[in-house]
């Protein structure tokens, strides 16, 4: 430890005596393919085991190695698990990036960094402390690819020390993460000890950051939307899977993959109950997926926005050949290069109107992961139910960070299979027609190969009540209203929303997924800090409930709030709005690659109220 | 595949196959392509074919993409399940549908601009699956349902009725389909019904792709001087390999046939395929002489018909997905839903 380094610690701009416990945000910044992942989780376990609500995102680059990552732990005693905008405790580890972080940190913060980045000129407001990770690495082994592997480990180690999260937490969790390889918890551990014992003799505690062990944890699960998900789908007795990998939905189809083959064999024969294949592109995987389910099977495909460009197409024909489809969009930013690797709630519209001519598409909008879990159940029974595709609308954010939630409930509906033509329901009803709608609610019955039931021939838009070819106007006219009553069915069926009114109603805010997380955040901010009680509607699935507008007549104005640049949730809204509904409404909207945080809803809001008054 | 054989009591004076229908059981809707079109020849050996197997139409499902011969399954088998699906997307339809119910059987029918263009890639994949489907490409050089224009199939050189010239080499569907791991790969002429016929029943007794690529001129757009798809044309170049016949297991006949002229093929269902040579160096269970005969038959300007590739024991994607015997769309939920424990396992490592 150098005489600067002593020098810098003086310069303390912050008194001593303050602590902030259990509610600060860590953020580690790293260059991918560093092993900083296993760092990272141990860290947010620890916390996590000692009691404090975590919240844990990972903000990624798209590429295997080398590129700037940031992965930010927030503890928040209150259980605030959005992004927080302001990051307190900086572990810079990054030579490219840590003068730009370091100088983007708020007043008070402090700074764990790579000694040689000498990063303590940068201010005088944050507090610095140097740690010389190739020194101490060097200690640990001579193994030159190890040393690289638990080098971030050793950050680890001195943030146990500096914020007081127990070494007997970072162990557990560590051998949590690692499993059964004792080699390899052993180095980590000489690491994470190396670290906690270079801190203890080294580095003078001056910042203010603390965790103290709580009990708001106690039972609670850490998990991944995209393994909800997948849980979700293998209790939903899915059969058939078509996947094109994709960041950020590729981990949903693979942990599927890891569960089916684990619990979905055959007892008797070994054999596989499910089949899992891995298409040529997105249009051959929906493609499949619509094969399967014509066939009967419960069928699903998981992907993002470029792959929900490419089933375009076949989403249309789902749509009016009425064939079941469940679709996982774990939504991304932009085609191409377009910032795979960050989140956004950008493809709302694009899935509501998926494909050409009049089509729209139920969308569930889970907000959690145990919503992943339930609403891939939801998914299966509806599109069933209402022979028709059906899109989950996930993020990144929700299915590729850690949340915390408590274990699943096992299912107690038994699987809604829809309107299946069976010879006494064919005795009922005299005739078979494939496309009438016999029981007034826009949904026909079907019948599927090999079911001894009677055949139709399945097309795109251009046929009658009995799937007979008809380019007649009458013909094509009242399949659309048909449809249209389809729809009318669907809104009774899909999940309602969450309400919370305050008093009769004042400003109401919407907002979905995961924007939910700021919501409660910035609510309470507006509350303590503004003395504005707000109204609250959770919106959890397309097309709206009642609900919705009986939400917007009781408020005085209600912001609608979500992660996208054309309000693209609101579009829709006002779609079904009466011109004094479509008055009230406003807008605010968040799409800058990372999750919204509660403090840019508050200003925003402000803002606007401002210039409402 | 499977055929239920049944000894109904034959009604006198009518004609009717082994499991007790009359051909109209086979019938479909009335064709709405143009008379003397090769779809329509073709959809009549697909009938034929289908009863004298003595398959049941319930059994069957027939899918297509979109062009007037992905019309044709509306106009064959009324009584199986049909579907008409986008264009060139019919190969991944059929996946997911064979996949989800591995006892039926399927007939897909395409066109030569549905599977060398827009279906190119899908077509690639299902040949290398070799998913247990009868793919018959009903092939005439051209796009009839959007009005004669060229397709990948086109000859070079051939011409449009305009008198539009196609400069560019056409895409060879059966040697990409040999090349890429179907196991039944033929190519025939919507106007020769005997050998046409023959080719349908083998393969439908045959289980992997097979991949049929059927010369079948369109007599509206492209059966004029300079088309190298026209009946004229395909008729004077024409070059069997072999004279082929079909005899199917349930007629338990003891075929006799000379060795030194005559490939004996036997099915995993124990039908025979009888080919007696009449090209040279015909060798149809040989990859690479096969690729190098429709090499050599192509450069003399030839049409090389027949079965020109089959590899009867080739293990078929159904088996190698390693599902369970009974169709996947029909598994109860007892089956298709883990039980609380595994939820509990599963909670567990969450902690
Ligand atoms: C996505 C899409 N693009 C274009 C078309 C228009 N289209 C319909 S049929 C066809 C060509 C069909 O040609 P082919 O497959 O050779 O069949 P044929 O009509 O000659 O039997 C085209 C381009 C379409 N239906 N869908
Ligand atoms: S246009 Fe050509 S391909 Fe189409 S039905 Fe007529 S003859 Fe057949």
């Amino acid at each position: 430890m150098s005489v600067t380094d002593v020098a810098v610690q003086e310069s303390l701009p912050q008194p001593r005596a303050r602590r902030i416990v259990n509610d600060f945000a860590i953020q580690a910044a790293t260059v991918n393919g560093s092993g900083s992942q296993t760092a990272n989780m141990v860290l947010l376990r620890s916390i996590f085991q000692m009691g404090v609500p975590v919240s844990g995102k990972n903000m990624f680059p798209s590429n295997i190695a080398g590129l700037p990552t940031w992965y930010t732990i927030r503890a928040s005693a209150k259980g605030y698990i959005s992004r927080k905008k302001e990051v307190d405790f900086l572990v810079a580890m990054n030579p490219e990036t840590a003068k730009e972080d370091v100088l983007t940190l708020p007043a008070g913060a402090a700074v764990v960094y790579d000694e040689p980045l000498k990063l303590h000129d940068l201010r005088g407001d944050v507090v610095f402390y140097p740690v010389p990770f190739d020194k101490i690495v060097g200690t640990i082994t001579h193994d030159a690819k190890l040393r690289r592997l638990v080098r971030n480990m050793i950050y680890d180690g001195v943030l146990s020390r500096l914020l007081s999260i127990d070494m007997g937490q970072m162990e557990k969790a560590l051998r949590k993460q690692m499993g059964k390889k004792e080699k390899a918890i052993a180095l980590n551990m000489g690491a994470l000890k190396a670290g906690y014992d270079y801190a203890e003799a080294d580095l003078t505690k001056q910042d203010p950051f603390v965790v103290e062990p709580m009990n708001k944890t106690e039972g609670l699960i850490l998990i991944e939307g995209n393994a909800a998900a997948a849980i979700g789908c293998m209790m939903a007795g899915v059969t058939f899977v078509g996947w094109y990998p994709i960041t950020p939905s590729s981990s949903l189809c693979e942990s599927l993959i890891d569960y089916l083959k684990k619990y979905r064999k055959d007892p008797e024969t070994g054999k596989a109950t499910y089949a899992v294949i891995q298409a040529e592109d997105e249009i051959a995987a929906l493609g499949m997926v619509i094969g399967a389910g014509w066939m009967g099977a419960r069928a699903m495909t998981s992907t993002a926005g470029p792959g929900i460009s490419l089933m375009a197409e076949f989403t249309g024909l789902g749509y009016y050949a009425e064939v079941p489809a469940v679709i996982f969009d774990v939504q991304r930013v932009g085609p191409s290069t377009g910032l795979p690797t960050r989140t956004g709630q950008q493809d709302v519209l694009a899935t509501a109107m998926l494909s050409h001519g009049d089509t729209k598409h139920p969308l569930l909008l889970p907000a959690s992961v145990a919503e992943c879990y339930t609403m891939a159940m939801d998914a299966f029974d509806l599109a069933e139910r209402l022979q028709t595709p059906v899109f989950v609308l996930s993020d990144l954010d929700l299915g590729m960070n850690n949340w915390m939630a408590k274990p699943f409930e096992y299912p107690t509906k038994p699987h809604d299979r829809g309107k299946r033509l069976d010879a006494e329901t064919l005795k009922r009803i005299g005739e078979f027609a494939r496309y009438r709608d016999v029981d007034g609610d826009g949904i026909p019955y079907r019948t599927v190969p090999g079911d001894g039931m009677p055949a139709y021939f399945t097309r795109g838009s251009g046929h009658n009540e009995l799937a007979q070819y008809s380019e007649r106007a009458d013909d094509y006219a009242n399949n659309l209203d048909r449809l249209a009553r389809k729809f009318e069915t669907a809104r009774t069926l899909v999940p309602k929303p969450e309400v919370e009114m305050a008093g009769k109603g004042g400003i109401g805010l919407i907002a979905y997924g995961t924007t939910h997380w700021a919501i409660v955040e910035s609510r309470d901010q507006l509350k303590n800090e503004a003395q504005i009680e707000t109204s609250y509607l959770r919106l959890r699935a397309y097309p709206f409930t009642p609900e919705v507008a009986q939400f917007i007549d009781r408020c005085d104005r209600v912001y609608v709030i979500e992660q996208n640049r054309d309000a693209q949730m609101l579009s829709l809204l006002r779609m079904e709005c009466t011109p004094a509904q479509f008055a009230k409404l406003r807008s605010i909207r968040h799409y800058i690659g990372l999750p919204i945080d509660g403090r840019s809803v508050t200003m925003e809001l402000l803002n606007q109220e401002r210039a409402e008054a | 595949m499977s055929t239920t054989p049944a000894q109904p009591p034959a009604a006198p004076g009518k004609k009717i196959n082994r499991i007790g229908l009359e051909p109209v059981a086979y019938r479909g809707g009335k064709t709405t392509l143009c008379a003397g079109c090769g779809h329509n020849a073709i959809t009549e050996r697909i009938i034929d074919s289908f009863f004298e197997l003595g398959i049941d139409p319930t059994q069957v499902i027939k899918l297509s993409g979109i062009g007037c011969s992905s019309k044709a399954p509306a106009y064959f088998l009324n009584d199986a399940h049909g579907f008409n699906a986008v264009h060139g997307r019919m190969p991944s339809i059929s996946t997911g549908a064979v996949i989800a119910n591995r006892k039926t059987i399927a007939i897909g029918i395409s066109g030569d601009g549905d599977t060398g263009a827009i279906g190119i890639g899908q077509f690639v994949h299902l040949m290398r699956r070799n998913l247990p489907i009868v793919y018959v490409i009903e092939d005439n050089g051209c796009y009839g349902l959007t009005k004669g224009q060229f397709s990948p199939t086109a000859d070079l050189g051939s011409t449009l009725k305009s008198g539009v010239v196609n400069d560019l080499p056409p895409i060879d569907t059966c040697a990409l389909a040999i090349e890429l791991g179907a196991s039944f790969v033929a190519r025939s002429f919507s106007g020769d019904p005997k050998q046409l016929k023959a080719i349908l029943k083998a393969a439908l007794s045959h289980r992997g792709t097979c991949m049929l690529d059927v010369i079948s001129p369109c007599v509206t757009f492209n059966d004029h001087e300079g088309s190298t798809k026209s009946y004229s044309y395909v008729k004077d170049h024409e070059e069997p390999l072999s004279d082929v016949s079909f005899v199917p297991y349930f007629e338990g006949i003891d075929v006799e046939y000379n060795p030194g002229t005559t490939t004996a093929v036997t099915l995993h269902n124990g039908s025979k395929i009888l080919l007696s040579k009449l090209a040279e160096d015909y060798h149809p269970t040989d990859k690479m002489s096969a690729l190098r005969l429709l090499h050599e038959t192509t450069a003399r300007g030839e049409y090389a018909t027949g079965i020109i590739y089959i590899e009867p024991d080739k293990q078929d994607f159904i088996d190698l997905l390693g599902i369970v015997d009974e169709p996947l769309a029909s598994l109860p939920e007892s089956r298709t839903r883990p039980g609380k424990a595994v939820l509990n396992e599963i909670m567990e490592s969450f902690r």
